[in-house]
């Protein structure tokens, strides 16, 4: 089990740097489904066996939300508006993967502490959660693009997912649909929030929309 | 019969979405509001014991806060009739710029409108924090279309903002849901209110301390507690005017809900004064830094927007200070919500006058619409804690609840922002109300009548005569309420 674990872990981790790395809304989207791939299955490599069949509900759920029908969401936006790339970001690609290196780093610091409080077997779970949810964090503030940025509200929410997985919070089986229901909207929200700011201002650099302030 | 209040208007939104025909509606929305309101009504003369365990429920904070959704909504949705019958199916001019825009579909509006009314009430209603996570993130998106019913570079900017930076907040507050979830990890059913209040004194601390700080972040972020409070003040500048009256008066004090019940977790596990610390910095922080912003402040929307943030402030301060304190920040959210709901609908009132919202070009409001004119001095009395109003009672007995206490500096840096931000207030407001037309000001308005329609005017001066009851004389079924919601956050009986 704790190979397959640590595995999938370390495939979480190298999917954040891919997605700090490339300018490429493509990529970053096909990254995105590889992270739903990971996150779901998380989960039940780490539930003893036989699986709960609350769990077993949840996965093809969570991957059906996560892996299919965001990303395409996500696409449907970066057709309608227009948007291949993210150009000159705030932060630069290759100053983006430094400092995931040094967010890694931090990540293994603040969780060591609390390595005792994570579930057998999953001892990279708690950095790997924590350091998913601040490249959301840097994704969000260092780029220009709506879209970008969207992604990288995905990528928070993904952190704090397994988080949820690494402290083995049971939440009941409602409550984590309308988790699921609830992102699902928002971006749907926020997709046509950026159509609607694509058709007003011919752009969607969030760094330009900054008429309203003290 | 609880989950009526989320499913009646829930299902009456969705239908407006889909049926066609202006009238039926608006006779949707009509019937939406009046149908939670009796409901609500109601639920509040029997009320039920509360099964144990159940999923929803309806303890004294929720009930206050469940009315004064229900209340706010009637007034505002009074208010929505008339102003689409005055918006709606045609291209309107901007107020400020003076270009033409296309508003949102109607039936968008309404169906949204009636949907944040379903959520705001989930959110009351909650008895578990996985579900008033939910909730609260529901209410966010299904609020977001209602902020840019005007469709132009502003409103979309506004809606931008608040989508992204209350979606990240609440994301932080999942993550408080977990550490909470963690930290009571030895019992059954770990985010039901009951189960963690009656198995409190097992929390484990740290966990439980460290989810409350994201818990702060993340609602307090919705709430507007400084420094997340970025998005409040655009949202709220450019949503519609009646948007922004029930986004002030009735979202905050959902979002507050949030923070308060996981207070009162807090103070059971006996943690509540490491939170009641925090809860009292942050609400200080906010008050100050509102009464910055207030001071100089010429768009009046805006005002009423830091307005509700020191007002936010408030009662965080409040319910951090515990006792008598938490009892007046119950009383506070009924009359802050009472009153900026007043404060907006008027200020609606004042921009379709005067086709602005700088305070500059508004003069002589007395002179020129008086009634509306008059509504906007009194609630401005009001909302800066003068003599006769509800929120001179609360704001005092907030102040005797931090004497009591023996916090003075807290009491006192409280009565110093407070009487600096009535000046800086009454700088911009005096000046929009007293004084004479000039003669050569004929801006193209003058054509309008000078008292607005019933259904712009009706629900203001019903909210301004609540105000005005409650600080003159505060029924005793409202006394006992606000002081059984406070008992959660460790009031006096």
């Amino acid at each position: 089990m704790t190979i397959w674990t640590e595995i999938l872990i370390f495939t979480l981790m190298l999917t954040n740097y891919r997605l700090l790395a490339t300018s490429r809304l493509a990529a970053m989207i096909d990254t995105m489904v590889l992270q739903a791939l990971t996150l779901s299955v998380i989960p039940l490599t780490l539930a003893a066996r036989p699986w709960p069949l609350e769990l077993l509900a949840l996965t093809p759920l969570t991957l059906g939300v996560k892996g299919v029908l965001l990303p395409w969401l996500l696409r449907r936006g970066m057709r309608e508006a227009g948007v291949q790339r993210e150009v000159e970001p705030f932060l630069g690609f290759s100053a983006s993967v430094l400092a995931g290196i040094v967010l890694l780093g931090l990540s293994f610091l603040i969780t060591r502490p609390l390595q005792s409080a994570a579930l057998q077997g999953a001892h990279f779970l708690l950095p790997g959660a924590l350091f998913t949810t601040l490249v959301g964090l840097t994704i969000i503030v260092s780029r220009r693009k709506a879209l970008t940025q969207v992604i990288g509200y995905l990528a928070m929410e993904n952190g704090v997912y397994a988080f949820g997985a690494a402290l083995a919070v049971q939440e009941p089986l409602l409550v984590e649909m309308g988790m699921l229901l609830d992102v699902l909207v928002a971006v749907f929200v926020m997709g046509i929030t950026i159509l609607h700011i694509s058709r007003e201002f011919d752009h969607i650099d969030t760094d330009r929309l900054s008429e309203l302030k003290d | 019969m609880l989950i009526w209040t989320v499913l009646i208007p829930a299902l009456l939104g969705l239908l407006a979405m889909v049926v066609p025909g202006r009238r039926l509606r608006r006779a949707l929305l009509g019937l939406g509001s009046a149908g939670h309101a009796g409901l609500v009504a109601r639920i509040a003369l029997h009320r039920a014991p509360m099964p144990a365990g159940a999923w929803i429920g309806l303890d004294a904070a929720g009930l206050l806060f469940l009315c004064i959704a229900s209340v706010l909504f009637i007034a505002v949705s009074i208010y929505t009739l008339g102003y689409l019958g005055r918006e709606s199916g045609r291209t309107v001019r901007d107020a400020e710029e003076g270009f033409l825009i296309a508003n949102e579909p109607e039936a968008i509006f309404i169906g949204c409108l009636l949907l944040f009314l379903a959520t705001m009430s989930l959110v009351c209603i909650s008895r578990d924090m996985g579900l008033l996570w939910v909730a609260v993130e529901a209410t966010t998106l299904v609020s977001a279309p209602l902020i840019s019913y005007h469709r132009h570079h502003r409103s979309l900017e506004a809606t931008w903002k608040y989508l992204l930076i209350c979606s990240v907040g609440i994301a932080l507050a999942l993550l408080g849901n977990f550490f909470l979830a963690f930290a009571g990890r030895a019992g059954h059913a770990p985010l039901h209110l009951d189960s963690l209040t009656a198995g409190a004194a097992a929390l484990d601390p740290v966990w439980l301390k460290a989810a409350f700080i994201m818990f702060l972040v993340g609602y307090g972020t919705k709430m507007g507690l400084v420094p997340m409070h970025t998005w409040l003040p655009d949202a709220h500048s450019e949503a519609p005017s009646m948007v922004s009256a029930l986004l002030s008066g009735a979202l905050l004090n959902c979002a507050f809900l949030g923070i308060l019940r996981s207070h009162a977790v807090l103070t059971a596990a006996g943690l509540g004064a490491f939170s009641g610390e925090l809860l009292i910095f942050f609400g200080l922080l906010s008050m100050g830094t509102a009464a910055v912003f207030l001071i100089r402040q010429r768009d009046y929307k805006r005002m009423l927007a830091y307005s509700s943030i020191e007002h936010m402030g408030i009662l965080s301060l409040g319910i951090g200070l515990g006792g008598l304190a938490a009892t007046g920040a119950m009383l506070h959210a009924l009359n802050h919500s009472l009153t900026k709901g007043l404060l907006f609908l008027t200020a609606g009132q004042i921009l379709y006058f005067y086709g602005t919202k700088s305070a500059d070009e508004v003069q002589c409001a007395l002179k020129r619409t008086p009634l509306t004119g008059f509504l906007w001095l009194m609630g401005f009395f009001a909302i800066a804690g003068c003599p006769p109003f509800g929120l001179f009672v609360s704001e005092l007995t907030i102040l005797k609840g931090a004497i009591d206490a023996g916090r003075w500096a807290v009491g006192s840096c409280f009565l110093l922002v407070l009487a600096v931000i009535f000046v800086a207030m009454a700088r911009t407001v005096l000046p929009m109300v007293f004084g004479y037309p000039a003669k050569e000001a004929v801006p193209s308005q003058d054509s309008l009548p000078a008292t607005a329609p019933p259904w712009f005017i009706g629900p203001a001066v019903a909210m301004s005569t609540c105000i005005l009851t409650l600080g003159l004389y505060i029924p005793s079924f409202v006394w006992r309420l606000v002081s059984k919601a406070a008992l959660l956050s460790g009031g006096v009986r």
